[in-house]
């Protein structure tokens, strides 16, 4: 049965005659990778673009449609060296890219009005004392009214409509006070133009929007980064499924495409990508990523099968069901959504420090204007110091004070191998004081390896490695892993759930199970010495060889669980595998409190219980059962191979072998938070000091622009030291 | 004084030509790729052609 892959999915028909494809490209990290692609496929005939997208690492092509089969790219593509696959932006990207570019645009038509309007302004500042006449000052805020106003109705719109509705919604935000003060201190500006007084606003509150516009930019850029590397992994895991288009036909086709009622085939060592029952064959199923359980479980026909499992042994037929028809699915998806919506929302520090602070900067207005009545000042002069007061304490630097360290953290946590998930996970995680570790898969590595190496001959572990390369089973694929053997073997047999034969150099060659090979000896005394492991046999001729295969713990666990610890974090492991692997586990990372065998229900509870004695909690974990606990924690972090349920719930992904990230991601937080705390006292600090001088009469547009200006530049430098965050954490 | 009555339309309509031009960068895709592009300036722009 030859296989054909189908990327009619994801091709776009551009009209005019001409195909769009859009790939996300594994390894582009140069120029020069950049120039190798877009030259090695232009040089197709018929394509009429190839553009490489460095920041987002993906690849546009243009072709003269039905001229080329789309993946005769993919092929060209890995020919040059780089594993490409097509890709579909999710509609979460799509928004942000779009709110991206709304607020680019608002930024660079307030940047315009602002650098325009100030051009005026400087004028009239410096005119005051020398010989502007009255006439020339009007007419001079009259232009900057003909700037400031069409560009603030235009870039004030992001703030505005945000305000508008907190305030439908009964609460107040960071934008009613800035949206407040802009709206007054423009109308006064006008009011004062007309009446010829000496002093308009319209410099000030354009530059208030545009400062703050830098700020929501970096914010959302920030979001629309994470969620292009987060579409990317989604495209890299290449979910695509076998599916019969016939009796007899089979063709490879993403997972989008494939609808409940198609019969998909799943091969010995391919992971499931969809959920469904078997309707012929008989194999196991390795469902760690499912339950946490590391035993296989045996499959034939009836047997519900769920995406993300691993099929071991035999082929098997299966028939997709509708999403949520397992139990356990079901099960999951039930106890997810209970604990999504028992999720107190956490209220970001941002809107905290609104919440204190619109209250406290009106009042001060309201009074200021009372007080200079009651002290005798005309109503119209009172109103005028009361509207410079809100313009001075506008909380510019307060919109930027957040928004930076986020943006500088995001891509020091990138840099260790970090994503972020959702905007408020650094505020959140670096107040964890607990860290919950599930095993399969989180504090192990996600797939097996050969453990005894060391007892091999390395001609002997070598050619067992190319022998193994001619089986899709996971264990064999562990044994071509550990021996880095390349090209396979020639005339190889595969004996279906023994293993494979073959013949080199007249000696025959077997690895499969002990039985296969007539090692059950040394295979049973592997086996009793650790309850995990499982065994491959190998044999040459009458040479006997036991390779010894187990989840090994990532490379770096104990260290990364020794350096929570000593930062004062407490550790637990919450298993649903057997209790002797997780006792094992435990006492190799040197974790005190752990529970094996647990159920999804069992895991949010013991969560919830740590929670009611006033544990902050983070869990971390992979499996489709951890999802619930993932959603319930405070905050949580996901490996980069976990379920798409658990990476949906997680606050943050991290990728590579390591676990180190998950101590990163608490450190960098932590800093971060720190900073965010500083740049809110410093920008509250600035007002303190320039509130007195608005109060007592003396805010000319001048010192207003100076306050203003300043504050926020002393934030943006401060959040740059988020850049140098302690280098000890590697 | 009477310099203002082309100097100031002047210096608005220079604002605006900037403006314009920075819209139309925006909206021809110029900040897709930040990284991207600056590499591109510095790359020998040499005709694609087949390799050997």
């Amino acid at each position: 049965m030859a296989v054909t892959r189908d990327f009619s999915h994801y091709v776009k028909d551009l009209g005019s005659g001409l195909a769009h494809l859009d790939l996300a490209v594994e390894g582009v990290s140069c120029a020069g990778c950049m120039m190798k692609i877009e030259r090695g496929l232009s040089a197709i005939p018929n394509v009429t673009l190839a553009r490489v997208n460095l920041t987002d690492r993906r690849l546009a092509v243009e072709w003269k449609k039905g001229t080329i089969d789309p993946a005769q790219f993919v092929d060209r593509l890995a020919a040059l060296g780089y594993k490409a696959y097509p890709f579909e932006p999710i509609r979460a990207e799509v928004v942000e890219v779009e709110q991206s570019r709304f607020l680019l645009r608002c930024l660079g038509v307030a940047a315009f009005a602002t650098m325009n309007v100030m051009m005026l302004s400087v004028p009239v500042w410096s005119g005051n004392v020398t010989d502007m006449i009255p006439e020339q000052r009007d007419f001079f805020h009259w232009l900057s009214a003909l700037i400031a106003l069409p560009a603030a109705a235009y870039a004030g719109q992001p703030f505005f409509r945000s305000a508008f509705g907190a305030l439908r919604a009964r609460s107040v935000n960071m934008d009613v006070p800035i949206s407040i003060g802009v709206v007054l201190a423009l109308g006064m500006s006008i009011v004062e133009t007309i009446h010829h007084a000496e002093h308009a606003y319209f410099d000030a509150a354009i530059m208030l929007l545009t400062f703050l516009l830098v700020g929501r930019y970096l914010d959302q850029n920030m979001r629309r980064r994470t969620r292009a590397v987060a579409g990317n992994l989604a495209a890299l895991k290449a979910e695509t499924a076998t599916k019969f288009i016939s009796s007899t036909e089979i063709s490879e086709v993403p997972v989008a495409a494939i609808v409940p009622g198609d019969i998909v085939l799943l091969r010995p060592g391919e992971r499931c990508a969809i959920d469904g029952k078997v309707i012929d064959g008989r194999s196991e199923i390795d469902q760690s990523l499912i339950t946490g359980e590391t035993r296989h479980v045996a499959a034939e026909a009836g047997t519900a099968v769920y995406a993300g499992t691993m099929n071991i042994s035999g082929t098997l037929r299966v028939r997709v069901g509708a999403a949520a028809e397992g139990t356990l699915l079901a099960e999951i998806s039930r106890l997810l959504e209970n604990a999504l919506q028992a999720r107190s929302r956490y209220v970001q520090l941002a809107d905290r420090a609104s919440r204190l602070y619109a209250p406290v900067v009106h009042a001060t207005a309201l009074l200021t204007m009372l007080g200079w009545v009651a002290l005798g000042a005309n109503w119209h002069d009172a109103i005028v110091i009361a509207i410079a007061v809100l313009i001075i304490t506008c909380p510019c630097a307060l919109g930027l004070a957040i928004p930076t360290v986020q943006t500088i953290v995001a891509g020091t946590l990138f840099r260790a191998g970090v994503l972020l998930n959702s905007g408020d996970a650094v505020e959140r995680v670096a107040d964890v004081d607990t860290v919950v570790f599930d095993k399969t898969g989180t504090l192990t590595l996600p797939e097996l390896d050969v453990v005894n190496t060391a007892a091999i001959p390395a001609d002997v572990l070598q050619l067992a490695g190319r022998l193994a390369l001619a089986s899709h089973h996971p264990v064999a694929a562990a044994v071509a892993r550990a021996s880095k053997a390349m090209s396979p073997l020639e005339g190889i047999v595969e004996e279906p759930g023994q293993g494979v034969r073959g013949l080199v150099d007249g000696v025959e060659l077997r690895l499969g199970r002990p039985s296969f090979c007539n090692a059950d000896r040394m295979a049973n005394e592997i086996l009793s010495t650790d309850p995990e492991i499982s065994v491959v046999a190998f044999s040459r001729g009458p040479e006997r060889y036991v390779f010894a295969v187990r989840q090994q713990l990532r490379p770096d666990a104990a260290a990364t669980i020794r350096g929570l610890i000593e930062r004062g974090i407490m550790v637990e492991i919450l298993s649903g595998d057997r209790e002797l692997a997780v006792r094992h586990a435990a006492t190799a990372l040197g974790v005190v409190g752990w529970r094996a065998g647990l159920a999804p229900a069992d895991k949010i509870s013991h969560i919830e219980d740590l929670k009611r004695r006033g544990r902050t909690v983070m869990m971390v974990g992979d499996g489709l059962n951890d999802a619930p606990a993932l959603a319930a924690a405070s905050a949580s972090m996901s490996p980069v191979s976990a379920t798409h349920l658990s990476q949906a719930a997680a606050d943050m992904i991290f990728l590579g072998r390591d676990l180190a990230p998950v101590l990163s991601a608490i450190v960098f937080s932590r800093k971060a938070l720190q900073l965010m705390r500083e740049n809110l006292a410093l920008a509250i600090g600035y007002n303190v000091l320039a509130v007195p001088i608005a109060i007592a009469g003396y805010a000319t547009p001048l010192v207003a622009a100076a306050a203003m200006s300043g504050s926020s530049i002393l934030v943006m430098l401060n959040s740059l030291r988020a850049r140098r965050v302690a280098p000890e954490v590697t | 004084m009477e310099v203002l009555a082309y100097l100031v339309p002047l210096a608005l309509a220079l604002g605006i030509i900037g403006l314009l031009g920075f819209l139309w960068s925006l909206r021809s895709g110029q900040y897709d790729d930040l990284d991207g592009a600056g590499w591109r300036a510095i790359a020998d722009d040499d005709p694609p052609s087949p390799p050997a």
